[in-house]
C-alpha cells in the first residue's frame, strides 16, 4: 500500500485553539460504525458540526460549517492536538473529510503516529506563531491561504515565514509517501535473527 | 554505564537504529479487540499480508460488547454484531487467540492480558489502544499504538519507533487512609497537565509506590496516557512477580525460575539519571476528583471549579459551561445522578472491595443510576466468590458482565443527556460517557461513598 506523497500543499486553514481537543471529539466513538477506515468523513468533529448529536443539520456556529472555510484542508490547533483514545478513525476521518495537515504546539503521540502513517502532516510550532498564523487567517479565510513545503520545512502565512522542525523519519515517509511495513521487510534477515536470537535468550516467551 | 529500567527493556529490544532516526524494536506480545483489531485483521487480508507469529498475539472481545446478562453478539451499539463477527473470523483465520464472549477468561484487556499471565516482567506488548500503558505496572514494557501500527507489529513483529525521553515520578512517603492510586495519579495530573507527560516514557518510583498492591500499580499507570506520556512502568518485585505465578500463560517450574532470575534484575541503577524528574509527597495528597472535561482538571475533594478569566481561558470557560458549574464552586457535595464503577482503570478485585467496604450495609440515593461492570470474568467470579455481589446488588447497584461498557458512548447504551456521572474511568471528555454527559473522575471508593449520599462525597466519610 503506498500513500500520497506529501512535498507541499496549500489550502484553506481553519482555526480550533482550544487545548487538548481529544480524539473522541475528533470522531466519537458512534460514529464509527463500520469495519472499515472508509466513511468516517461525515463523522468528523460530529459532536460540535451537527445540532443534535443524531442527525446530520449542520450547526452554523461551528467554524467548518461557515462559508469562509469551505473545502479547509489545514487546521490550526491548539496544544496537545489528538490526544486521548488511539483511535485511528480520527485520522482516517480527517483524510476523508480533506484535511492534509494539521499545525499544533504539540499532539498526542499515538495520533501524530497515525497520521504519519495515512499521509497526513502534523506541523509542531510554538503556541504564538499559531495564534499569529490564526489571526491572519480569519480577516479572510478564502484568500489568506496557507502553505507548507515539507522539503523545506516552512510555512508560509502572509508575510510570516516560519520554519518548523519534524522529525526525520516521518519527514521521509511523507514525502515518499512510503509504506511501513514494506520499508521495514527490506530489514527482514535482520528481523529474523533477532528473533531466533531472543528464542534462546528468553525461552519461556516462547514455551506456553 | 548506569541506565535507566525504560533503557534496559528499549536497548534490550532493540533490533537496530534506522537511518531516518527511528528505532526499530522488537514486539514481543500484541493485543487486540474487537475495535481497532478487527479493522487492523481485515486491511492485512486484503493486502494479503500475513501475521508472522499468530501465537504471540492475543484478542479480548471487550470494546462494544454488551454488559448485559444473558448477552449475546447483538449489541445495543448499532452494527456491534460486525465488529464481532469479523474479529472472530480474522482470528481463527490467522490462529489468534481469542477471549471470546462465552469464555469465562473474557474481560477487558488490560484485565485479562496480566490475570492470564501474558504480560510480564521485561518483555514488549503493544495494543491498538491507548490504555495499553496499564500493562507497564509489571515492568514491561507496554504502549498504545493506531491501527497501522498495529498491522505493522503484526506482520513484521517490530515497531519503527522514536525513542522517548526518560522521567521518574517519585510519590515519596505515604498515603493518607482513604487515599488510592488513582488520587495519586489524578493529583499527578491535575499539577503537572495532561500535556506533562509528553515525549517521556515515566518509571513511577518510590515509597508510596513500592507500597502499592499490583493492582493499585495497574491503575496508577493506567492514567500515564492521560498524561501524554509514551508509556508508564514499575519496576517488577516480589509482588509484581508473585502475582504471576501459576498464570495460565506464565513460565512454569524450570522456566519459571529462571525468569524470576531475569525479572528481579530489571531496575534502573541507582546512579542512572532520567531526563526529568518529579517529586511528590503522597502524604500530601486527598481523595481526588475533576471538575471538568480533561483529566488535568482535577482537584482535591476538598477544592473547587477554578476562577477562570473567560477571555485568556476559552478552554477552561468552556468546560466550566458544559460541565455546568459556577467558578468557585465546591465539588463537594455536588448532587449526582449516576454513578459508574468499571474500566480497565477501576474494575478489578480490590477496586470492588474498597467499594464494597464503602457500601456494606447502606442503600445508594433513590433515583440514582448506579452500575457496577468488572474488570473481567474472572475478576467477576471472584467478587462473587466473596459475595461482593450481594452487597452491590443490596445497595442498588446494577451487576454486570464483563466489558468496557459505559467507559465510553458507542452509540448504544450511555449515561443521558446533560447527566451527571462520577466514574471510576480514565476520560471526563465531552460526551465521553453520552450525548452532553458530565462526567466527574474519581477513585472507587469516592465514587461508592457518592452513590450513597447522591452528591460527590469524601470517602472518608465512610470508611
Amino acid at each position: 500500500m503506498s500513500l500520497e506523497p506529501f512535498v507541499q500543499w496549500r489550502g484553506v486553514a481553519a482555526p480550533l485553539l482550544r487545548p487538548n481537543i481529544d480524539t473522541d471529539a475528533i470522531i466519537p466513538s458512534r460514529e464509527m460504525k463500520r469495519v472499515s477506515k472508509a466513511g468516517l468523513g461525515e463523522g468528523l468533529f460530529a459532536g460540535e458540526r451537527y445540532v443534535s448529536a443524531s442527525g446530520r443539520e449542520p450547526d452554523p456556529s461551528f467554524i467548518l460549517n461557515q462559508p469562509g472555510f469551505r473545502d479547509c484542508s489545514i487546521i490550526l490547533a491548539g496544544p496537545n492536538f489528538g490526544c486521548g483514545s488511539s483511535r485511528e478513525h480520527a485520522v482516517w476521518a480527517l483524510k476523508e473529510y480533506g484535511i492534509r495537515s494539521i499545525v499544533a504546539p504539540s499532539f498526542g503521540a499515538i495520533f501524530a503516529n497515525n497520521c504519519v502513517r495515512n499521509g497526513l502532516l502534523p506541523v509542531p510550532l510554538p503556541q504564538q506563531q499559531v495564534e499569529d498564523l490564526a489571526d491572519w487567517v480569519l480577516e479572510a479565510p478564502q484568500n489568506h491561504r496557507i502553505a507548507i513545503d515539507l522539503e523545506q520545512q516552512r510555512i508560509t502565512g502572509g508575510s510570516q515565514e516560519l520554519t518548523f522542525t519534524i522529525e526525520s523519519g516521518a519527514r521521509h515517509m511523507l514525502l515518499n509517501g512510503l509504506d511501513a511495513i514494506a520499508l521495514t521487510q527490506t530489514r527482514w534477515e535482520v528481523i529474523e535473527a533477532f528473533h531466533q536470537n531472543r528464542r534462546s535468550l528468553r525461552p519461556w516467551l516462547y514455551e506456553s | 554505564m548506569a541506565g535507566t529500567l525504560f533503557d534496559k527493556l528499549w536497548d534490550e529490544h532493540l533490533v537496530e537504529p534506522q537511518s531516518d532516526g527511528t528505532d526499530l524494536v522488537y514486539i514481543d506480545r500484541i493485543f487486540l479487540h474487537e475495535r481497532t483489531g478487527s479493522i487492523a485483521l481485515a486491511s492485512l487480508e486484503a493486502e494479503r499480508r500475513e501475521v508472522f507469529c499468530p501465537e504471540q498475539v492475543f484478542c479480548c472481545m471487550d470494546h462494544i460488547v454488551d454488559t448485559f446478562p444473558g448477552r449475546g453478539d447483538e449489541t445495543t451499539m448499532p452494527s456491534g454484531r460486525d465488529f464481532i463477527v469479523a474479529t472472530r473470523h480474522a482470528t481463527q483465520e490467522a490462529g489468534i487467540t481469542l477471549f471470546d464472549l462465552g469464555d469465562p477468561r473474557q474481560g477487558i484487556v488490560h484485565v485479562v492480558s496480566p490475570e492470564q499471565g501474558i504480560v510480564q516482567p521485561g518483555l514488549t506488548l503493544v495494543c491498538p489502544d491507548s490504555h495499553t500503558c496499564t500493562q507497564g505496572a509489571f515492568g514491561a514494557l507496554a504502549w498504545g499504538i493506531g491501527s497501522s501500527e498495529a498491522e505493522h507489529a503484526l506482520v513484521t513483529k517490530t515497531l519503527r519507533v522514536r525513542r522517548p525521553k526518560t522521567m521518574r515520578v517519585v510519590f515519596s512517603g505515604e498515603l493518607s487512609p482513604g487515599v488510592s492510586a488513582k488520587d495519586m495519579i489524578l493529583h499527578l495530573i491535575g499539577h503537572y497537565g495532561a500535556g506533562g507527560g509528553s515525549g517521556y516514557a515515566v518509571e513511577f518510583a518510590g515509597a508510596a509506590v513500592k507500597a502499592l498492591g499490583i493492582e493499585a500499580r495497574m491503575t496508577l499507570c493506567n492514567m500515564a496516557v492521560e498524561f501524554s506520556a509514551f508509556t508508564g512502568l514499575i519496576a517488577p518485585d516480589d509482588e509484581a512477580i508473585n502475582y504471576l505465578r501459576d498464570r495460565p500463560f506464565a513460565p512454569k517450574g524450570k522456566a519459571w525460575e529462571q525468569a524470576k532470575e531475569y525479572w528481579r534484575s530489571l531496575k534502573s541503577d541507582a546512579e542512572a539519571s532520567f531526563d526529568r524528574e518529579i517529586h511528590v509527597d503522597a502524604g500530601q495528597i486527598e481523595p481526588s476528583v475533576t471538575w471538568g472535561t480533561s483529566p488535568e482538571h482535577a482537584v482535591p475533594i476538598s477544592g473547587a471549579v477554578p476562577i477562570i478569566d473567560a477571555e485568556d481561558m476559552p478552554g477552561l470557560e468552556r468546560a466550566r459551561r458544559y460541565m455546568d458549574l459556577e467558578p468557585g464552586q465546591r465539588l463537594r457535595d455536588l448532587p449526582i445522578e449516576a454513578a459508574f464503577i468499571g474500566s480497565c482503570t477501576n474494575a478489578r478485585l480490590s477496586d470492588l472491595r474498597v467499594a464494597a467496604r464503602v457500601l456494606q450495609g447502606r442503600k445508594v440515593v433513590e433515583g440514582l443510576r448506579a452500575i457496577c461492570v468488572p474488570g473481567s470474568m474472572q475478576v467477576r467470579a471472584a467478587a462473587e466468590a466473596e459475595g461482593l455481589d450481594e452487597i452491590f446488588r443490596d445497595a442498588g447497584f446494577e451487576w454486570r458482565e464483563s466489558g468496557c461498557s459505559m467507559c465510553f458512548f458507542a452509540g448504544g447504551e450511555h449515561f443521558g443527556y446533560e447527566q451527571r456521572v462520577i466514574s471510576t474511568t480514565n476520560r471526563n471528555f465531552e460526551s465521553r460517557q453520552g450525548p452532553r454527559t458530565r462526567t466527574h473522575l474519581a477513585s472507587p471508593a469516592t465514587v461508592a461513598a457518592s452513590a450513597i449520599t447522591g452528591r460527590i462525597t469524601d470517602p472518608r466519610d465512610f470508611l
